[in-house]
């Protein structure tokens, strides 16, 4: 909410600068999110008046004026402005001022024709961020006259971020409120006073559904002038507020909600058929509004109707059929009281934000209707002339908030903020807050003032008395208990080693949102997701991820658009799974590698990444888990891998992750030119380890025996690896496969592989005879079950 | 018949002459070889007078004696040079580059979580985490946030079909936390969280580190001392911390706090407040017996004023010449 200073030190008037003043907003809440000065840098801006105003002789969009300042000599001008016209008051910056803009006058030739100034428009001096031509001011503004003295300027508009607590801020009388319990200063409340009626016209309201209204302020107002115009320093007060001026009668109503913070309406008396009568729409009524939208209504909806239908909705905009408008002699003032229950999300339901909503949303003072509109009264009487009817103000007091009275126990105080405030001062700043205020044994009993909508329990009392009494004044005190000491577990291997494991190779971790492309999501795994946003940001970033991997290709395939050639990234995520009503979410660690397997540098041929560099890269975090013996790569399909490398890896029955090769058509997709490599692991099984337990290390040497066989093309290394353990499983400690041979001298569609063994026993020195025999049934093995030939 | 002196001073200009092992060699064999000038004078012995031969065979003797000494330290001289040639030759250029590969880095959001993290575990908090995909009544309802109230519109929820959202505050993990540890409790809550908000201070996801403490005897006093010894440990500089009034339907009294290096200049860097009666009731905690203290950090927040990251959008566009940076 903007706010002027101006207008805040009519209301209260405290000995504070306007920086100083500006702190205190802050530190009562209201935090200052910006400060405009207005009217510096205008002082020599003068209030002059076109005498005269002709065509320029060589520009269609130019005249030519002579220009009073009061100075008695009149001074040409030429002006570009579509609005300038004889007889017209308007800003005047004459040679030698400089304007906020930067903007130095001098005096030139537009055009051939002689110009010694400029008549400025609200945009140029600083008073407006958008002008259709020079700022025409009131006939009566006085010629010769600085500018800044005939609008009270210079002046300080401090933009405060009101929280959502506090609609009774949502005003200068609100905000000037909080300012005196702060600084002491004196609340000017006097600035309303009430209106005697003149003449006995009244509209009538009938309180039909009195939850949704139980106060109603009515009054009706005859005979206004509809030509008036609203008064300088009512539209400068709006201006500085962010609103503008429209007429007397709208003007008011606006005034009178930003002094007050009760939203009030105008309607055109005229123009009402019947009684008035809020009540609840029914689902499918219409009602076209003032900004001409035809709106229709659901049933949670208050409206405003009488016997021609609704004619606006309660607290959020009023109706076009009874607007008033530059006819408009009869009016009806409405201020009502819609209960927050009744507003909260109503304009949001409607796409609507007004400023009437934004503060029934939040709560307005429920004993305020009247004095708004006694003020409104007050304001047009003095505008636009006319007589005033009676106030009348309808009330249905068993649905006004009821206020309780709240206790406030010493004890709590001091416990909840960690600081003991004197009695007297605690009972000061209650009163400060217009508090009804009882002492008690234990502390306060209070009843807090209709317009505090927050004040409900003792811990809104407890941070009222922080908040007045300042926050700094509140100690640090550092908690000396001893906390419980937490397990430090082994059955899971923490992400940061695992994270860290894939640094020390190369990786370079990366974030990518949570949120994907659909169709990503579908071609990277296959799966429709259920888990679809209602309202994204685009329908780029509308589905939950079922994989990490659509965010690292695209974040990779930008990168090497940017002129990398080697990508290596890894992520440390959850993607999401299952339905609506039961989803799941999985840990991630995926991981991506595309270009060489190192950097460039001397004395290395450059490869690329394959399958097995990546497979290594796996390996290694598996490994962190302890014994991975029991893990295994399955070849395996899967949609965003080529068919022949991609494998599944399993721990057991547990499927704990996937590696493989991005498939070629999906890395065109993404214009990448060098094979892509990807893995994903699910993080807790993948991680999932014990602690060691320990078996003896044999004290006895070791003996090695290497053999070749020739074998099937298709017959996979862990199979050989697992029949040959299983010759002698107390014997061999380590096989290992150390060449793998196609082509010339092997039989097409054959391999031969070499094979290592590694045999030990525990209690005693293995003999010759023992590895004989034990490679000898491990031959056996190979001959039966894959008709393995020996090569010499 | 050339002298035995003639021989040894022949022999030492040819062993002074030879450049390589294999020369020297040649020399030895010229002398002490089997056909060797010296070996020969030796086979000449048995023709001497035996009254001569003693004499003669010591001076013989004596010579020869000389000759391997000579060819000894010479070819200990070779060996010196020609091992130092070697070494010469192996001499590499020690400025040239390592080989073999280099290391990644954790993204700066993670490099920051991670300290605060220890920072806070340090101080004997646990670590909790919680569903990202929340319901309302753990993001808001639980939270003190009821339905329609004003401070919903402000937390731009991510919904999907069926009122599930995605959560907009790591706060539900306070609520998750007490439910399942029961109290006291000591914990702090890292994670993703979502807002339908998308601009140049604005990322649709982003980070928050969610603390929670909850005890017979906490008070703002402690808030403020955790906080602000906090803010010391991750920025490793001296700090003036401002508490300013705010409101956060689940905390109260409310505060904002700001930090400030030099005189005058404050930065909002993280809400927080005691925890509200109702959420602690909420959460089936006797709010009359127990009291805590919550906070929430933006997590991007603490890494752009720590990094002099200035854009928020720079961490969520995963540029390698960026996150190098922080290896």
């Amino acid at each position: 909410m903007k706010i002027a200073e101006s207008w805040l030190r009519e209301w209260v008037d405290p000995d504070l600068t306007t920086e100083e003043l500006g702190h205190q907003l802050t530190m009562l809440g209201h935090e200052v999110d910006g400060i405009e000065f207005e009217g510096a840098g205008i002082e020599e801006v003068v209030i002059a008046e076109v005498v005269e105003c002709g065509k320029h002789p060589d520009a269609d969009k130019l005249s030519v004026c002579k220009v009073s300042d009061g100075s008695g000599e009149l001074i040409d001008i030429v002006c570009g402005a579509p609005n300038v016209r004889q007889g017209m008051k308007t800003p005047l910056a004459k040679p030698g001022v400089k304007l906020p803009n930067g903007m130095k006058l001098r005096k030139a030739k537009i055009r051939g024709v002689v110009s010694n100034g400029m008549l400025c428009s609200a945009v140029e001096i600083g008073l407006g961020d958008e002008s259709d031509g020079i700022m025409e001011l009131p006939a009566d503004a006085e010629v010769g006259k600085p500018l800044i003295e005939y609008l009270n300027l210079p002046d300080t508009i401090f933009d405060l971020d009101l929280t959502p607590n506090r609609g009774d801020c949502f005003s200068v009388l609100g905000i000037a409120r909080d300012v005196s319990a702060l600084t002491g200063a004196t609340l000017k409340e006097a600035a309303v006073h009430p209106v005697a009626a003149s003449i006995d016209a009244a509209h009538p309201v009938e309180l039909v559904e009195p939850a949704a209204c139980p106060r109603f302020a009515g009054r009706v107002i005859r005979g206004i002038d509809p030509t008036a115009k609203s008064p300088v320093w009512m539209v400068e007060h709006l201006r500085r507020a962010g609103l503008r001026g429209i007429s007397p009668v709208v003007d008011v109503t606006n005034f009178v909600m930003l002094e007050l913070g009760q939203p009030l309406h105008a309607y055109d008396a005229a123009l009402l058929a019947g009684p008035i009568r809020p009540r609840l729409a029914t689902t499918g009524e219409k009602v076209t509004l003032l900004d001409e939208k035809e709106v229709e209504l659901r049933d949670d909806t208050v409206i405003i109707t009488d016997d021609s239908g609704p004619i606006g909705i309660a607290g959020i905009m009023g109706g076009l059929s009874t607007a008033v408008t530059d006819e408009t002699t009869d009016v009806f003032f409405e201020a009502a009281f819609w209960p927050q229950d009744f507003m909260a999300g109503r304009a949001r339901n409607y796409g609507m934000h007004t400023d009437a909503s934004l503060r029934f949303e939040r709560g307005v003072d429920p004993e305020g209707q009247g004095r708004a509109v006694e003020r409104a009264t007050e304001l047009l009487l003095d505008i636009a002339g006319g007589e005033a009817g009676p106030l009348d103000v309808q009330t249905a007091e068993e649905h006004l908030p009821k206020r309780d009275s709240i206790v406030l126990r010493k004890s709590r105080l001091a416990h909840l903020l960690g600081l003991k405030i004197d009695d007297a001062e605690v009972t000061r700043i209650l009163e400060s807050l217009q508090l009804k205020v009882s002492k008690t044994d234990a502390g306060w009993s209070v009843v807090p003032p209709s317009h505090r909508f927050d004040m409900q329990y003792e811990v809104d009392l407890i941070e009222e008395v922080a908040r007045i009494h300042g926050y700094d004044s509140i100690p640090e005190t550092t908690l000396a208990a001893q906390s419980p000491l937490e397990t430090v577990t082994e059955s899971r291997i923490d992400m940061e080693r695992a994270a860290a494991t894939l640094i020390g190779r190369d990786y370079q971790e990366i974030v990518t949102y949570s949120f994907i492309d659909p169709e990503a999501n579908r071609r990277f795994t296959g799966i429709e997701s259920e888990l679809v946003l209602s309202n994204p940001i685009s329908s780029e970033l509308s589905v939950m991820r079922a994989s990490l991997w659509p965010g690292m290709v695209a974040a990779a395939a930008a990168n090497m658009a940017r002129q990398q050639d080697r990508v290596r990234f890894f992520e440390a995520s959850r993607s999401y799974h299952g339905t609506l009503g039961a989803h799941e979410e999985v840990v991630r660690l995926a991981g991506l590698a595309t270009g060489p397997v190192a950097p460039e540098q001397w004395g290395c041929k450059a490869q690329n990444v394959d399958f097995f560099d990546i497979k290594a890269d796996v390996e290694a975090v598996l490994a962190l888990a302890g014994d991975s013996t029991d893990i295994e790569f399955a070849a395996t399909e899967h949609a965003a891998l080529q068919p022949g490398q991609a494998a599944e890896i399993r721990r057991g029955d547990d499927v704990i992750g996937i590696v493989g090769r991005l498939h070629p058509s999906l890395a065109k997709d993404y214009d990448l030119k060098k094979s892509v490599y990807v893995f994903e692991l699910d993080a807790d099984k993948a991680l999932a380890s014990k602690a060691p337990s320990i078996e003896p290390v044999s004290k006895f040497p070791a003996i090695r025996r290497d053999i070749a066989v020739v074998v099937d093309d298709k017959i996979s290394a862990a199979e050989l690896i697992e029949a040959v353990a299983g010759v002698a499983p107390e014997l061999i400690r380590d096989v290992r496969i150390f060449d793998i041979y196609k082509g010339e001298r092997i039989e097409a569609g054959r391999k031969s592989v070499a094979i290592g063994l590694i045999l030990q026993e525990t209690s005693r020195t293995l003999t010759d005879d023992d590895a004989d025999t034990a490679m000898a049934a491990a031959i056996a093995k190979l001959e039966d079950k894959f008709a393995a030939e020996l090569r010499d | 018949m050339t002298s035995l002196s003639d021989i040894l001073s022949q022999a030492a200009s040819e062993i002074d002459a030879a450049t390589d092992l294999a020369a020297l060699d040649a020399v030895r064999v010229s002398y002490l070889g089997k056909k060797g000038q010296i070996t020969a004078r030796l086979k000449t012995l048995g023709s001497l007078p035996a009254e001569e031969r003693s004499a003669a065979g010591q001076e013989i003797n004596k010579a020869k004696q000389e000759v391997q000494a000579s060819l000894n330290a010479r070819r200990e001289a070779l060996e010196t040079a020609a091992l130092e040639a070697r070494l010469a030759a192996d001499a590499v250029d020690v400025t040239l580059p390592g080989r073999g590969t280099s290391i990644g880095g954790y993204h700066p959001v993670t490099r920051a979580m991670l300290r605060i993290e220890k920072i806070f575990k340090n101080a004997g908090f646990g670590v909790r985490s919680g569903p990202e995909i929340e319901d309302d009544f753990h993001n808001f309802t639980a939270l003190n946030i009821p339905e329609n109230h004003p401070a919903r519109a402000m937390h731009d929820t991510f919904y999907f079909p069926g009122g599930n959202l995605l959560r907009t505050h790591t706060s539900p993990v306070q609520i998750r936390s007490i439910v399942e540890e029961g109290v006291p409790i000591k914990i702090i809550a890292p994670g993703r969280v979502y807002r339908c908000d998308s601009d140049q201070t604005h990322t649709p996801m982003f980070h928050q580190v969610e603390g929670l403490v909850i005890d017979e005897h906490i008070s703002f006093a402690h808030l403020k001392a955790v906080l602000h010894q906090f803010v010391e440990a991750y920025f490793e500089r001296k700090a003036e911390l401002r508490f300013r009034p705010s409101y956060f339907p689940f905390t109260e009294p409310s505060a904002e706090v700001d930090v400030s290096w030099s005189e005058g200049k404050w930065l909002e860097i993280l809400g927080c407040g005691m925890v509200h009666p109702n959420v602690l009731e909420s959460a089936g905690v006797d709010s009359e017996k127990y009291t805590g203290y919550a906070f929430g950090i933006g997590i991007e927040r603490l890494a752009m004023l720590r990094y002099g990251v200035t854009d928020l959008r720079t961490f969520f566009e995963n540029d390698l010449r960026f996150l190098q940076q922080f290896r």
